[in-house]
């Protein structure tokens, strides 16, 4: 595996190892960040956070062009910032201030920016996948060789939109990308107790669809199916399932108590597999990237974050009269 | 009498309901292990063991629909609906089938299943999280539809709503989860218990009736205390029950104070508040004052935390719509 590692890395350029580096380590002081202002009370309603989880957004945007598709999740967070929505617009959005990506009428769980493909993050697990189908239909229909991604949770693969989705997917051999983030629990609960079989991706074969499982903390693994799956789909090959097995660094949500978790279990995986660390080990120890170079871009990353928040805080709240607006196109 | 919240509440009826009967067993997510996001199962798997109380997958038409063969075969399952918007994915089934299996047996089938929604607003959720679904399921024949307010109440009915035959969607006011009051739990008090479906005036008044349901009662109390100051006798009932609903009530109170004013948080556009309206006209037409008046929610998806203060009907909308009341 380390050799893979070794020789992916060296098959990336090094401009584009830190441009990878950079979105993981923003998503990372993003959600850190979010974590200490939740405890404060100031952010309103629920955060999911995706610490942890980085390197499966990463890896996965850093193979779509801008005009591609992804559908994310109420997890949402980081796809939303590896597919390029502004970072500032979004803690805004968190704060549900009026200068938020979505003026402030979506919060954490809504997140969307149609302008940079980002089709929403979504309150409904398995709401996001049906809609890839969508996106990927027009594609195929009017033969551009645009893509679409639907990220989705263990969780999430139980729902029955999932599977119909792969079976939409593969009958009509869209061009689309299923992806499950298997970060160990449906919300609290254990695979043994909501997921039959070991492996979603398994469950491809009965659809007719290539299904892998890839190490979620380990970008160049994650980065290396998915740039399989999305040049796949984009030639015309049909649509696949990438099962990223992961652990998420805190709760379902902030304030979940995860009386669930096993003792020392996120202390182990931070210590041991975290995909920032992985990714630095592998890219420093080839001698492609320098720690100074990284330990720079960490500098700038806190600084955007800084900004974010302090201006999110200042910024306006919307006023009532945006209750009543954008639900039509028209009135 | 005992000091519990509405959500604790809840949970020490449904302690009781399967203490009483072991074909009675609650299904969820999160409900076992966890205890329910709101707590409201908490201790139960525990006590009842994992065939009794059951961690189910993310998966909100499977557990209503195995609920339903569950019923089929003699059990009186629970469902436990995460959140309001997650009911969604289970409409499908509760719709399509539990609704209307027992009329396709002509009456033989018995389908006693209990879908538990926390519902409404008042928690800085968003969308899917905070949303009055009540409308489409009173819209659906064959569904017995109830929402209690209060801790004592909440007690009864979600007992009363596991003996009942019928499904009954059982709403649960989730920012009343954490108010607390006194109740009666001791088995004597279930003589006097009132039917699940009947409504009750919470404050007599005699100049205008104000029907709410769910979280908007307290807010209503409210206002009519307010109203109070202003000289105004506001009679405040909870309906308790949407369907079957109790007409009688209603149609008295009405009578009585020639004017009307509902208040619930779902929108008012197609709201349960339009059918209300309606029957109220048809049965009290020659009493009315003022035109029956409603308040709610706008139209549009439930706001975000920011807005939400705006969205929900307040102290001040119901005074309002009180006060429009005596324009006429």
């Amino acid at each position: 595996m380390r050799t893979d590692l070794h020789v992916s890395g060296r098959a990336l350029a090094k401009e584009d190892l830190l441009r990878h580096y950079r979105v993981m380590r923003t998503i990372r002081e993003f959600e850190e960040r979010l974590h200490l202002e939740f405890a404060t009370g100031e952010i309103p309603g629920f955060v999911h956070l995706y610490a942890g989880e980085e390197a499966i957004a990463a890896g996965f945007c850093a193979n779509l062009r801008d005009d591609d598709y992804i559908a994310s999740t109420h997890r949402g967070h980081g796809h939303a910032i590896a597919k390029g929505c502004d970072v500032k617009g979004m803690m805004a959005e968190i704060y549900g201030k009026a200068t938020g990506i979505c003026h402030g009428k979506g919060g954490s769980m809504h997140i969307a920016d149609l302008a940079v493909g980002m089709l929403g993050a979504n309150g409904i697990v398995g709401g996001g996948p049906p809609l890839v189908c969508g996106v990927g239909l027009k594609a195929r229909v009017t033969g551009t060789d645009q893509v679409a991604v639907s990220f989705t949770g263990d969780g999430g693969s139980n729902q029955g939109t999932f599977l119909e989705s792969l079976n939409l997917a593969a009958v009509w051999r869209l061009p689309v990308v299923f992806v499950v983030e298997n970060n160990g629990y449906a919300e609290s609960t254990a695979p043994r107790f909501h997921q039959s079989g070991i492996d979603v991706a398994k469950r491809a074969d009965g659809f007719g669809l290539p299904g892998v499982v890839v190490d979620g903390h380990d970008f160049f693994a994650v980065y290396e199916a998915a740039r399989e799956a999305i040049e796949r789909a984009r030639a015309g090959g049909g649509p696949s399932l990438i099962e990223c097995k992961v652990l998420r660094y805190y709760g379902h949500f902030e304030g979940d108590q995860q009386s669930y978790r096993e003792p020392g279990e996120v202390e182990n995986a931070r210590a041991t597999k975290d995909c920032l660390l992985l990714f630095e080990r592998s890219t420093v120890n080839a001698g492609i990237v320098g720690e100074d170079e990284l330990r720079a871009i960490d500098k700038q990353v806190l600084a955007l974050i800084d900004e974010a928040v302090a201006e999110a805080k200042q910024a306006p709240d919307p006023v009532p009269a945006d209750l009543l607006t954008d639900v039509y196109v028209s009135y | 009498m005992t000091t519990l919240t509405l959500a604790k509440a809840i949970n020490e009826g449904l302690r009781r309901a399967m203490e009483d009967d072991p074909k009675v067993l609650i299904m969820g997510e999160d409900v076992g292990k966890l205890g329910g996001v709101f707590r409201v199962t908490d201790g139960l798997q525990k006590d009842f063991g994992e065939l009794r109380v059951i961690d189910t997958p993310l998966a909100e038409s499977g557990i209503v629909g195995t609920a339903i063969g569950l019923a089929l075969r003699g059990y009186r399952p629970v469902c436990e609906i995460q959140f309001d918007g997650f009911v969604f994915p289970a409409a499908d089934q509760i719709i399509t089938q539990l609704a209307k299996m027992p009329l396709r047996s002509l009456g033989a089938l018995k389908l006693p299943v209990v879908v538990r929604i926390p519902c409404g607003g008042g928690i800085g959720a968003v969308e899917h999280h905070s949303e009055s679904p009540e409308a489409y399921f009173t819209h659906t024949a064959g569904l017995r539809v109830v929402a209690c307010s209060n801790p004592a109440d909440a007690y009864v009915m979600i007992q009363q709503a596991i003996r009942c035959d019928d499904p009954v969607i059982f709403f649960e006011p989730k920012r009343r989860y954490w108010e607390k009051a006194e109740v009666d739990t001791s088995p004597e008090a279930a003589a006097g218990w009132p039917d699940l479906h009947t409504a009750r005036v919470v404050r007599p008044g005699g100049d205008v009736t104000v029907l709410a349901y769910g979280p908007m009662v307290r807010t209503c109390l409210e206002a009519a205390t307010a109203a109070e100051e202003d000289g105004r006798s506001v009679e405040v009932i909870d309906l308790r029950s949407l369907n079957p609903l109790d007409t009688a009530l209603v149609t008295d109170s009405v009578r009585r104070t020639g004017r009307c004013v509902i208040v619930h948080e779902a929108p008012v556009y197609s709201g349960f508040g339009a059918e209300l309206a309606a029957r109220i006209t048809e049965s009290c037409f020659y009493h009315l004052e003022a035109p029956v008046l409603r308040v709610g929610g706008f139209s549009t998806p439930y706001p975000p935390s920011k807005l939400e203060e705006h969205y929900l009907p307040d102290l001040d909308r119901v005074l309002d719509a009180v006060d429009r009341c005596f324009a006429y």
